[in-house]
């Protein structure tokens, strides 16, 4: 059943996220998609993107997604391919200390690669700073950027967004 | 006195793809709007659609509008008529009076499709005359078409998609939302819609509404409340915004004006979105060869809208002549499948229980 207090902020709850992140054996294995949607709606771009076949044919329209964490490669195409922006992949073996977030990105202008940037949390709270790795853009016409941050590895299910310093960056008071 | 097969009176999602799918059967389409190209509110619409991957799922509604208005004008079938506004359909000559750039004008169309879409709900407060207070629909035009930004500082009202989606179109334009209020308990809109704007920063406060709006020649700020559950505001939970824009996303009417002009049936159905005609399951009203799709015959998203445009102009193009009963009837099952599908998740279980509630009163109709 839908949590609560999810729907009246937004905000999903611990145990949601943890129902969708693979067991530890798989996280230390390499990159692994986390996928953020928990209400069923009517949308299916996400199984369509993914060539691995990591996320799970669905049965009907309003289906939530599943993944098979072992057939994915943590490329990120569902990351740019997901309508509702709610698809992130984490890399928590990417060095001792630091883990990568890749994050569905539409503001302009966009990060370099290199940039140090503010770390935002799911209630875009700054948790930390980070630094931009790669930037992957959208498929034209119009489609979605994914940024891929470096972020220290304790924030890798926190860090859900950026914030740019830079002068004429998209920032928020 | 100019015939013409089919006149389609709202060249949005609905009335495009009606137009498509009866001009694809040889239907001789008039597609008549207001606006100077077709796309309808589908040119504000810079998020991506959800729904099917094959059937441009992921793909930004105002990308989806140009593909649609593109087809539309490589179609002979389909004839275009910007600029122009339809008055009234008189029953007496079948004639529909339209006022065009040249002039009022008469035509006499064989079926009419009335896709007019849906107006906003206005929202009574203190301070809602003052210059700043603006429709959700209003923000998205001055925005995303002609590239100005409707203020500094925006408080938003109601969490359905639309004040979700123009809040985060807001802040990718550079704008400060201030906060987004919504009276009832729960978020209205898609949840991945509010987390996109939460990661932002944006509060959303749920149990709150405006008290008032206030400024000398404008809107300078905004006072919410909490409301308890008989909707009163409760004393003391007062917080006061400095905004210079108010955006009001309370909901949508079916823009119907034009069906009660004509003599349609109407009826009250709340969860459909108020005062809709009474329609069949080929979307033909009352009124014989009169027919509706989109948002007039039930407020939903955009991908309805356009099952239903198709649904409704492959209806028209049976009804002329121009298609076998067998290739209706297949055709028609898959259309109709396609609308069940889309409505059968949570989100839209209001929309299937009004939807009950006018065959119901259909079937009363016929046994009466």
């Amino acid at each position: 059943m839908m949590d609560n207090a999810f729907l009246s902020t937004g905000i999903p709850s611990m145990e949601q996220i943890e129902s969708v992140v693979p067991s530890k054996a798989r996280r230390e294995k390499g990159p692994f998609v986390v996928i953020e949607c928990f209400q069923e709606i009517p949308c299916d771009p996400c199984y369509h993107s993914c060539r691995f076949g990591a996320i799970c044919e669905f049965e009907a329209i309003n289906d939530i997604p599943k993944v098979d964490w072992d057939k994915c490669t943590g490329c990120g195409i569902c990351v740019a391919a997901c309508p509702g922006l709610a698809i992130f992949v984490v890399d928590e073996t990417f060095s001792d200390k630091e883990c990568l977030v890749a994050i569905p990105y539409e503001f302009l202008p966009l990060p370099e690669k290199g940039e140090k940037v503010l770390l935002l949390s799911r209630q875009g709270a700054e948790v930390g700073e980070g630094e931009i790795h790669r930037v992957i853009p959208g498929r034209k016409p119009a489609g979605t950027t994914v940024v891929w941050v470096k972020a220290p590895k304790e924030l890798s299910m926190e860090v859900r967004n950026i914030r740019l310093t830079r002068e004429g960056g998209a920032s928020r008071e | 006195m100019k015939t013409t097969e089919l006149a389609i009176i709202g060249a949005g999602p609905a009335g495009i793809c009606a137009a498509l799918e009866a001009a694809s059967y040889g239907v001789e389409v008039t597609l008549i709007d207001r606006g100077d190209t077709p796309g309808g509110q589908l040119v504000k619409q810079t998020h991506k659609f959800f729904g099917w991957h094959e059937k441009s799922a992921g793909t930004r509604g105002v990308v989806i509008a140009h593909n649609l208005a593109e087809n539309a004008q490589k179609d002979p079938n389909v004839h275009f008529v910007g600029s122009t506004e339809a008055l009234g359909h008189y029953r007496d000559d079948d004639t529909l009076l339209l006022e065009t750039p040249e002039g009022v004008k008469g035509l006499k169309p064989e079926r009419l499709l009335v896709a007019t879409g849906a107006s906003e709900k206005m929202l009574l407060f203190p301070g809602n005359h003052l210059p700043g207070v603006y429709g959700a629909g209003a923000v998205q035009t001055l925005m995303n078409v002609h590239g100005v930004r409707p203020g500094q500082s925006v408080l938003m009202i109601g969490s359905g998609n639309i004040g979700l989606i123009v809040s985060y179109q807001l802040a990718q334009a550079g704008v400060h939302v201030e906060a987004l209020v919504e009276a009832l308990p729960q978020i209205g809109g898609y949840a991945v819609h509010a987390s996109k704007i939460r990661r932002l920063g944006i509060p959303i406060l749920t149990g709150y509404s405006i008290k008032e709006a206030y400024g000398e020649r404008c809107v300078e700020g905004a006072v919410v409340w909490q409301i308890d559950n008989k909707w009163q505001g409760i004393p003391g939970t007062e917080k006061d915004l400095k905004v210079d824009v108010i955006c009001l996303a309370t909901g949508l009417s079916p823009l119907c004006e034009f069906l009660w002009q004509a003599g349609a049936e109407m009826t009250y159905i709340a969860a459909l979105g108020g005062f809709v005609p009474v329609y069949d399951e080929n979307m033909e009203t009352t009124l014989s060869g009169v027919y509706v799709a989109g948002d007039v015959a039930s407020i939903e998203e955009a991908s309805t809208a356009m099952a239903e445009g198709y649904l409704a102009g492959l209806a028209i193009a049976h009804s002329l002549g121009k298609i076998s009963d067998s290739h209706f009837d297949a055709k028609r099952q898959e259309y109709v499948k396609e609308l069940e599908q889309l409505r059968a998740g949570p989100t839209s279980k209001k929309i299937v229980e009004g939807l009950a509630v006018l065959r119901d009163e259909i079937g009363k109709r016929v046994s009466a």
